[in-house]
């Protein structure tokens, strides 16, 4: 089934235009065209930005592969484009085209060149991901990283619950707050839990993406190079005001930064002291055997978790 | 089936669907709790007050889910209590609200929202006394709370304690009950704020933040701010 | 292969009494979908009120806590619908023969071997018919049903998205219709070409008068509607917030309109497994002498490895929804942290399905459109072993790749490199459709039928939905990506653009076979321009708002996204004009003008259009012998792809060389 037939697939050999040849000389500008636009022009303004380290290497990842990926679809859109010209169904002509079944050369041709180009993005997504100095690019690591950045790195517990997140400095005393400020140059540790459902920690100028999930810490690291405003969004569905939780941050210099964080122990010294103690991830069922009040008079008004203290079946 | 029949009887099935589909935008789309209105009669972005008065139940007996906890909120003409957690108010006014705690208690989940944010002075008045922080989790001391994140809202509702007289039919007009008294400026500029309680009272389902909490009408709604 | 060619006993069509001289029970006597209904209702009352016993009756006076604190209905309505399924079925006439072998009454065939079924008339389409071309059609109508309600949905997500600050729906109501579309869709499209195409002409492909398993075959079909209106269901019961993925312990947290989606999506995953197996059997079992596995056309290719993602990812599906089933009603704790399960479980077993489920909407269409273009081009199919290699390379890669889903879950960081490759390397075998095209369109003589320019349409949309695939399967770049709007443009670039697409094309090629009526090809070409041009115009701005930060299934948005929000929505409402235009189209043209279309109009040499269309009752008049395949275009001298009536003796020799052949090999 698979026998090459005489007529060879690049035109050679029998009269009339070299096609192949037509087809790579239209695609070379297209091609090149595309990849300056894209890597010089478009380059720097690309997603996510360069606010932080991670979304720095974030934005050279998807620079380099959108280079790669304009001249792949370049080339199936101008032979696509030039076989409908110029080899579209003729009035009159009422003839089969020539029984070209395959041609060896090309297919081993083409499965190189794309298993080529699909193990060096492979291998250039795990350098961005692993090369000490990326530090994970921003992506959540679960709670045992491997790729961490040198150096001490500023703690920042994110706290998601339905619908809002709200932030720890383990490092001033556990403070909680829902306003994220950040010092610019340092390397950040976020701590993201959740209380409840799956939340997802999305920093999006910092290029910080990590799942909040309840009773998991998911460490994901960054480290901003430029001050200004953040955005931080749900990134997974949390039920009915997904979509409302949001809020903004701030990257600021190191002196102010340590200067908010010392005000803000202070001012909220009163609050930390009710507030559990820091921990990486946050026991439900914790809530009932610290209110031993509630526990002796039996309870209240609804429950908080899931099952009540008088069911029997306790895992 | 001749042609004319086939014809009609296809306008007809297109009619039918048409008609269902229309159905159940109007009724499960666009219906819902009605909106009580506080922003009637009031210019906005002058400054002027507006005195909204809300309770929070530890029942319903008024709906189709009875056990579920509920917010209600009062009709400023008619002084009757609607079941709804919609409302609207005039954008860049003070918003005296008064509401009634009427439920029990259920330790915050995080504690860090006993803490009152984004009010006049920092405070709510629980009946009449200047209250900042209340702990949850030191005894039956928060019922719910009344959340609007969108202008950093946060006022935790005290509870009238442990007692089995808790009121038990809805609208609550008599029981134990704690008072809490708080202002707020409305933001300028038209919007919607949803608003939330942050207490997980929503018993019988995980974490306490199912049922009535997600579920508009009961313990989460809307603020409309016109302007 | 043991076909009993004597029937025992005439039986009457659609069960019941032996065949007597005097003609069968009137219509509304015999079993079909009214008496389904009939069935369903009384079922599900049943079911409601075995609930309702179990559970103590409703509301606080429950003895179980967190029944009557929370007014929660789950076990009386998720026994309602298994009593709701059960109730259908039996009154559809699923279980009649089963007792009817119970009670030693014989299954009935006619004299071709072919299971007794009736032959003509409107009713049988409304019927449990054991004809796979009545199967088809009936999928095909159902398909084409549920795609239209679920974009009525998205209509309205896009009118919800038309303003960041002004809202048409409450929250509640825009996650429950996000939900609903996304649910609808992606559960009920998952069989949108093996049920009408595959059903319908693997057997004629292969040469087979039947497919091996006929009931199973009708009973996946019958299970859609339940499962459609299940999941429709959720809507009076307040719907569901969890989107079409579910996420425990979300999912468990909901109110009862979750306990519809996890049952639509169980009985769902059934219907796709019994659908899938059928075909395994029937495209192995069943072919005629002389179809080698090298003659197998393109789309049976398809239909066979999509059918064997079916069959082994589906399980994992059911077993997913039926755990999340239990945590909402028996209080087990496989998905509840604090209880000792966790979330990363219901992660993992959905997406373990989920992955391949995807793939399942894209093989088809690559089936679709590799068969067509040799017809429209006359050329063969361009490298033809590369094709099949291709689409069992999918095939087998997709169960490797799942946890791409989860890059941002807090997984095992190891594992990320490992699944970034194992996704990369998928886009290989993906890639070999566009070679298996470009090699078919390299001087050809392409004729720009509707059936082509729809097929074309795919390759463009399929090539800007995989290579973003590419985009997302990069681990660095994914962290941006994930959860936000560039994930949506690349699925439905994919699921709508690739599978729609070549759903479309596939309809327009083959409906004069189906029906033996010729859609208006005019008007068709009205509908493709304008779907494709309002696709893209939908669905390309939408990469640019998800790299801009706007996370999937939100309500608000970012001021600055507001144009492309709103072109995009505009255009979706011309998108969803175009499919308007083709469901007028359809109804217009097999139910009113109904122009005939016999014969082969696309001159394919396909073994499905030697016969005559639409088909006759039991396909072929005798078993054919294939003598060549069906891709043999611009060859001097080609044998026909079939003998359809093979002298006595040749068919014995043909048997008993394909044996040998077989043997030897």
């Amino acid at each position: 089934m698979a026998a090459s037939v005489a007529d060879d697939a690049q035109g050679t050999g029998s009269a009339g235009p070299n096609h192949g040849l037509r087809i790579f000389l239209i695609w070379l500008p297209v091609a090149v065209a595309a990849d300056l636009l894209l890597y010089f022009v478009y380059g720097p303004h690309m997603p996510p930005g360069q606010m932080s380290n991670t979304a720095a290497s974030q934005q050279f990842d998807i620079k380099v592969m959108s280079v790669l990926a304009a001249p792949i679809m370049a080339f199936v859109l101008v032979a696509m484009g030039y076989s409908m010209i110029v080899w579209r169904h003729r009035e009159g002509d009422d003839e089969d085209g020539p029984p070209i079944f395959g041609n060896v050369r090309i297919q081993a041709t083409w499965i190189t060149v794309t298993a080529v180009i699909v193990l060096f993005l492979a291998g250039f997504g795990t350098y961005e991901l692993a090369w000490p100095g990326f530090a994970g690019a921003g992506s959540g690591e679960g709670p045992a990283p491997i790729w961490k950045p040198n150096g001490t790195t500023l703690q920042v517990q994110v706290i998601a619950q339905q619908w809002r997140f709200t932030y720890r400095y383990p490092q001033f005393g556990g403070f909680e707050t829902t306003a994220l400020m950040l010092p610019v140059g340092e390397p950040i540790q976020f701590n993201v839990t959740s209380l409840d459902v799956i939340h997802s920690f999305w920093a999006y100028q910092l290029g910080v993406k990590a799942d909040a999930n309840p009773g998991v810490n998911n460490v994901a690291y960054t480290t901003a190079t430029q001050t200004g405003n953040i955005t931080v969004r749900c990134a997974e569905l949390c039920g009915l005001w997904h979509g409302a939780m949001f809020n903004f941050g701030k990257v600021v210099s190191v002196a102010a930064f340590t200067a908010w964080a010392h005000k803000t122990e202070i001012q909220l010294a009163a609050v930390t002291k009710i507030l559990p103690p820091y921990a990486t991830s946050y026991d439900p069922t914790v809530v009932p055997q610290i209110n031993k009040a509630m526990a002796k008079a039996g309870i209240g008004g609804a429950n908080g978790y899931y099952y009540p203290p008088q069911d029997p079946v306790q895992p | 089936m001749s042609l004319p029949a086939r014809v009609a009887t296809l306008v007809l099935a297109f009619l039918a669907v048409a008609a269902v589909a229309l159905f159940v935008v109007i009724h499960y789309f666009l219906g819902g709790p009605p909106t009580v209105d506080y922003s009637s009669g009031v210019t906005p972005d002058t400054g002027a007050t507006v005195h909204v008065v809300m309770q929070e139940d530890p029942q319903n007996t008024v709906s189709t889910h009875p056990d579920w906890v509920s917010y209600f909120i009062q009709d400023p003409k008619t002084h009757a209590w609607i079941h709804t957690t919609l409302f609207k108010v005039p954008a860049g006014s003070k918003i005296d609200m008064t509401i009634y705690g009427y439920d029990g208690c259920t330790p915050l989940r995080n504690p860090y929202f006993g803490r009152v944010t984004g009010t006049i002075g920092g405070v709510e008045d629980v009946d009449g006394k200047p209250v900042k922080v209340i702990n949850s989790w030191s005894g039956c001391n928060v019922g719910h709370t009344f959340s609007i994140p969108g202008i950093n809202l946060n006022v935790p509702m005290a509870s009238p304690g442990l007692t089995a007289s808790l009121c038990g039919t809805s609208p609550c007009t008599s029981g134990p009950h704690k008072t809490m008294t708080f202002s707020f400026m409305s933001p300028k500029g038209t919007g919607e704020y949803f608003w939330q309680c942050r207490v997980p009272c929503g018993g019988g389902f995980i974490d306490g933040f199912g049922g009535p909490m997600q579920t508009i009408g009961f313990m989460t709604g809307n603020m409309e701010v016109v302007s | 292969m043991a076909i009993e060619t004597q029937p025992e006993r005439a039986q009457g069509a659609g069960g019941g009494q032996p065949l007597s001289s005097s003609s069968p029970r009137p219509w509304w006597r015999r079993p079909a979908i009214h008496t389904a209904i009939v069935g369903a209702v009384i079922g599900y009352l049943l079911g409601h009120l075995l609930g309702d016993w179990l559970t103590g009756a409703t509301g606080s006076s429950s003895q179980y806590p967190n029944v009557a604190l929370s007014d929660s209905e789950d076990w009386p309505i998720v026994l309602g619908y298994l009593l709701a399924v059960v109730g259908w079925l039996a009154g559809l006439g699923v279980f009649n023969d089963i007792l009817g072998r119970i009670a030693g009454r014989p299954a009935a065939f006619n004299g071709n071997g072919v299971p007794e079924h009736e032959t003509s008339g409107l009713a049988r389409y409304f019927r449990y018919s054991l004809d796979h071309k009545v199967v088809g059609i009936q999928y095909l109508v159902g398909m084409i049903i549920y795609f239209c309600t679920a974009g009525l949905f998205a209509m309205a997500i896009r009118t919800e998205l038309l303003s960041p600050v002004n809202h048409v729906f409450t929250s509640q109501v825009y996650v429950e219709i996000v939900g609903e579309h996304g649910t609808m869709m992606m559960m009920l499209m998952t069989s949108v070409i093996l049920g009408p195409f595959g059903n319908y002409l693997v057997p004629l492909m292969i040469g087979a008068k039947r497919v091996a398993f006929p009931r199973i075959e009708a009973l996946s079909f019958w299970l859609t509607p339940m499962a459609f209106l299940i999941l429709l269901s959720a809507l009076l019961l307040g719907g569901f917030p969890f989107g079409w993925t579910g996420y425990a312990p979300l999912s468990i947290q909901s109110t009862v309109g979750a306990d519809s989606y996890a049952f639509a999506f169980g009985l769902m995953g059934i219907s796709i497994i019994l659908a899938g197996f059928n075909i395994i059997v029937t495209v192995i079992c069943y072919r005629a002498p002389g179809m080698r596995w090298s003659r197998l056309p393109a789309f049976v290719w398809a239909m066979m490895t999509t059918a064997f993602l079916m069959v082994l990812a589906a399980p994992v599906l059911v077993g997913g929804m039926y755990m999340l089933l239990m945590d909402r009603t028996a209080q087990t704790a496989f998905f509840e942290d604090s209880l000792g399960g966790s979330s990363y479980l219901y992660e993992n077993l959905f997406w373990f399905f989920g992955h391949p489920e995807v793939y399942i909407l894209a093989l088809p269409g690559f089936g679709i459109v590799s068969e067509i273009i040799p017809v429209m081009c006359r050329k063969p199919l361009f490298a033809y072993k590369v094709m099949a290699a291709g689409m069992v390379g999918v095939g087998l890669l997709s169960f490797f790749v799942w946890q791409h889903h989860l890059f941002d879950s807090g997984i095992n960081p190891d594992m990320r490199p490992l699944f970034m490759l194992t996704t990369e390397l998928i886009s290989i075998p993906t890639g070999f459709i566009y070679l298996v095209a470009l090699g078919t369109f390299w001087k050809a003589k392409i004729r720009f039928t509707v059936p082509m320019l729809f097929a074309l349409g795919m390759y463009f949309n399929f090539l800007i939905g995989g290579v973003s695939g590419v985009f997302l399967s990069d681990v660095p770049a994914d962290t941006t990506e994930h959860g936000s709007f560039f994930v949506m443009a690349h699925f439905h670039y994919t699921i709508m653009g690739g599978l729609i697409f070549a759903f479309m094309a596939g309809l327009y090629y083959w409906l004069p076979k189906m029906m033996g009526i010729k859609l208006n090809q005019k008007l068709g070409k009205w509908q493709f321009w304008l779907m494709f041009i309002a696709f893209n115009s939908t669905f390309l701005p939408l990469f640019a708002v998800g790299m801009a930060g706007q996370p999937r299934r939100v309500f608000e948005y970012a001021k600055n996204l507001q144009f492309l929000n709103d072109w995009a929505s505009v255009s979706s409402f011309v998108l969803g004009f175009s499919i308007l235009l083709f469901v007028i189209n359809f109804v217009w043209s097999t139910a009113i003008v109904r122009e005939r279309e016999t014969g082969n109009p696309w001159q394919s040499r396909g073994l499905e259009w030697q016969v005559s269309s639409p088909p006759p009752a039991d396909n072929f008049d005798q078993i054919p012998v294939v003598l060549s395949g069906p891709y043999e275009y611009g060859v001097k001298d080609a044998p026909p792809v079939a003998d359809l009536h093979p002298p006595a003796g040749v068919l014995s020799a043909a048997i008993a060389q394909s044996a040998a052949v077989r043997a030897e090999a």
